[in-house]
């Protein structure tokens, strides 16, 4: 007994660390500082991110507005006199414009305002889109000519940037497209009351607008053709996308072949989206004829990207319903699908929704492919309700971004982060209700 | 030994239920079932017991084609069933598995409520032809599985909320609901406490009233105290079957006597 105890280590008090602890306690702090620098990092970035698209994109939800009476005298406006709108159409945009401008300028002297700015620099201050506005007002409403009425127009895009802050009396010193005269009348307009900047509606619901009237351009139509899309996706994707799941997870025998099938759906998830774009032209387009920029084929093409993503997420909850479960069913005598669709599938669906609506918002925010099939158009009619309109042209959201940091006005640039905020916010209701689903259904055994 | 004296009583000549005939089991290239023959009397409890590993539990999966799931799983022999040959290719599994039931190892109820568990059989198979029906077959699937008192008011409640326990009952009640006339349990008390297993041990003892039982336990006293007959496995070969007394105080073959006295296994 005395030689064991002699040959025991001596007694360390647990109250002095040794060397060895001390090394392992460094490198646990080390490791979580790296961690958390990590999520910092992170988490800066997602700031900067969102601090940039704000302040870059808030504005374009505002705009701004000129209110002044116009005389919609019948002499220029109908001619004939007898208001039928076919006949009426004779008149282009091109014989609203003096009706406006003229009644802007009388305005502004009825308003008292002083200032040295020829006739075509007030009306230049209007939007290019008003006239074309009236008509449109005009036409669906015959009766309004022969009278006054108080019309709230758009202004120039420049003007607009004057009370947005982007344009200076100094930057319009060098613009061609705006003076200084200009921003001095648009300033004692605004003090005057006529002339104000509101929340803009029309932002989400109006179609685009040409590169020279940035003010008018909206995300109507790329909203609606994105939408479209995502319905096309969620009904080819999700039907397809679980069918397949289930029968490679459940039915089918674990052979080669199938062994084969599994590689190359992880496969298909990983190729870069654009082959998909290419795919979609040479036989949507192409061979199959279907039209160019349709909703119809975006959505196409977006389901086969999407496909992959579903399987995998569906295949993944499938595996996750315990193999208890199946044995349950089948031990009382259930056939293989019943055990599959009363006990596993209902067990898997909260993990396929979130699986569904992730691939949905990864189609949504989805550029390349749709630039290849034609997407990329400009298009300023709305598509017709579905199922024609899933033929009808329409843009979609990314692209619409895309397409407006091409242009060259700096109005522009606001246009494209507005859009990008709608996107998001689009990106987050989505990913907010994935996790509210799985929440919601997730159940326990 | 008292009990046992007790179960030697009342083993008779009863009818053959399931009949077993030369069953060979592969899975992929290993032979884990040889030249098994066994014959399952009606209203009889078999007790298959054997060290871990000896084919005992995928045997048992023979005899309501539960092995059918396993795709590496080849079966071959003879397994009939009140004289039809179960591996029949005219035979559907799904109609097999309602007359021979099954309760597995870990209590599995589905997370659905304890009515919809013990409904769901009956449903599928469409033995209840009214509401009023099926909540009598639930009824009296939960009184025959020893658990109605516990769960009566709370029938709404999730199976899963349950003790192991009575998870392990439910299930019972679920494979008697459909009518079964084999009950296969495959270890069903080793995911339970003592006073559980004592439950289910008595209520195996009543169902022997309706079905014919058969067993695979881990336990020799559990083997010894719940049945009237007694297989023990070894590697895969069927080394003794007869009655669980004989098995019990005086085996044929020392390989038996060696397991049961507890060297090896």
């Amino acid at each position: 007994m005395t030689d064991a105890t002699a040959s025991q280590p001596p007694v360390r008090s647990l109250f002095a660390e040794d060397a060895r602890t001390r090394r392992r306690n460094r490198a646990e702090a080390r490791f979580r500082a790296y961690g958390f620098a990590a999520v910092v990092i992170g988490i800066l970035a997602l700031i900067m991110l969102l601090i940039s698209i704000l302040s870059n994109g808030l504005s374009s939800f505002r705009q701004t507005y000129v209110t002044f009476p116009v005389d919609l005298a019948e002499a220029r406006l109908d001619p004939q006199g007898n208001r039928n709108p076919e006949e009426m159409a004779a008149v282009t945009t091109f014989g609203y414009l003096p009706v406006m401008a003229m009644a802007f300028i009388e305005h502004v002297e009825a308003l008292g305002i002083e200032h040295d700015l020829s006739p075509q620099e007030m009306a230049a201050m209007i939007s290019g889109e008003a006239p074309a506005q009236l008509r449109a007002m005009v036409l669906e409403n015959p009766s309004l000519v022969g009278q006054t009425v108080t019309l709230e127009m758009l202004v120039n895009g420049r003007i607009d940037g004057y009370f947005k802050g982007r344009v200076t009396m100094a930057s319009a010193e060098r613009d061609n497209n705006v003076t200084p005269g200009q921003l001095v009348l648009a300033q004692a307009l605004a003090d005057a009351g006529a002339m104000e900047t509101r929340f803009n509606w029309s932002f989400v619901t109006a179609p685009d607008a040409s590169g020279q009237r940035p003010e008018a351009a909206g995300l109507g139509v790329a909203i609606i053709g994105s939408f479209y899309m995502m319905l096309v996706v969620l009904a080819l994707a999700l039907p397809i996308g679980v069918a397949a799941s289930i029968y490679l997870e459940e039915f089918a025998p674990k052979n080669r072949l199938t062994d084969i099938i599994e590689v190359n759906i992880s496969n298909l998830a990983a190729v870069p989206s654009i082959v998909f774009g290419i795919l979609g032209l040479a036989i949507f387009i192409n061979f199959a004829g279907l039209p160019q920029s349709a909703p119809i084929v975006g959505g196409l093409v977006l389901t086969l990207m999407t496909l992959p993503t579903i399987i995998i997420a569906t295949r993944a909850s499938l595996r996750a319903v315990p193999p208890s479960i199946r044995e349950a069913a089948l031990g009382v005598g259930a056939s293989k699908m019943q055990s599959v669709f009363h006990h596993v599938l209902p067990l898997a669906a909260p993990g396929i929704l979130t699986g569904t609506i992730i691939g949905l918002a990864q189609a949504l925010g989805e550029t390349a492919p749709l630039l290849l099939i034609g997407m990329v158009a400009f298009v300023r009619e709305y598509p017709a309700a579905p199922l024609d309109g899933l033929f009808d042209p329409a843009s979609a959201l990314p692209v619409q971004v895309y397409n407006w940091t091409q242009r060259s006005d700096p109005a522009f640039v606001e246009r494209a982060s507005g859009a990008i905020i709608v996107l998001l916010v689009f990106l987050v209701f989505m990913n907010a209700l994935a996790i509210l689903l799985r929440r919601r259904f997730e159940r326990r055994w | 030994m008292n009990d046992m004296r007790v179960t030697e009583r009342t083993v008779t000549d009863k009818e053959i239920k399931m009949k077993a005939r030369k069953v060979q089991v592969f899975y992929g290239d290993n032979h884990a079932i040889k030249d098994v023959d066994v014959d399952i009397e009606d209203k009889t409890v078999t007790a298959f017991i054997g060290p871990s590993g000896c084919g005992k539990s995928t045997f048992l999966r023979c005899l309501n084609r539960m092995n059918d799931t396993i795709d590496i799983c080849r079966v071959e022999g003879d397994i009939q069933l009140d004289g039809e040959d179960i591996y029949d290719p005219k035979v559907d599994p799904v109609q097999l598995r309602a007359k021979v039931g099954m309760v597995f190892q870990k209590p599995n109820p589905f997370p659905k409520s304890i009515y919809d568990n013990v409904a769901y059989g009956p449903r599928i198979h469409g033995l209840a032809r009214s509401k009023s029906e099926l909540d009598e077959i639930v009824e009296k699937s939960l009184r025959r599985a020893a658990i109605w008192d516990e769960v009566k008011d709370r029938l709404d409640a999730p199976g899963t909320g349950l003790s192991g326990g009575q998870q392990q009952r439910l299930c019972i009640a679920r494979a008697v609901a459909t009518s079964p006339e084999v009950l296969l349990m495959d270890e069903p008390c080793s995911a339970l406490d003592p006073i559980a297993t004592a439950q289910v041990e008595e209520l195996i003892d009543e169902l022997r009233e309706r079905f014919s039982v058969v067993i695979v336990t881990h336990s020799m006293q559990q083997a010894a105290r719940v049945s009237q007959k007694t297989a023990f496995f070894h590697l895969g070969n069927l080394v003794e079957f007869g009655e669980t007394s004989k098995i019990f105080t005086n085996p044929d073959d020392p390989r038996t006597e060696s397991y049961i006295t507890g060297r090896i296994g």
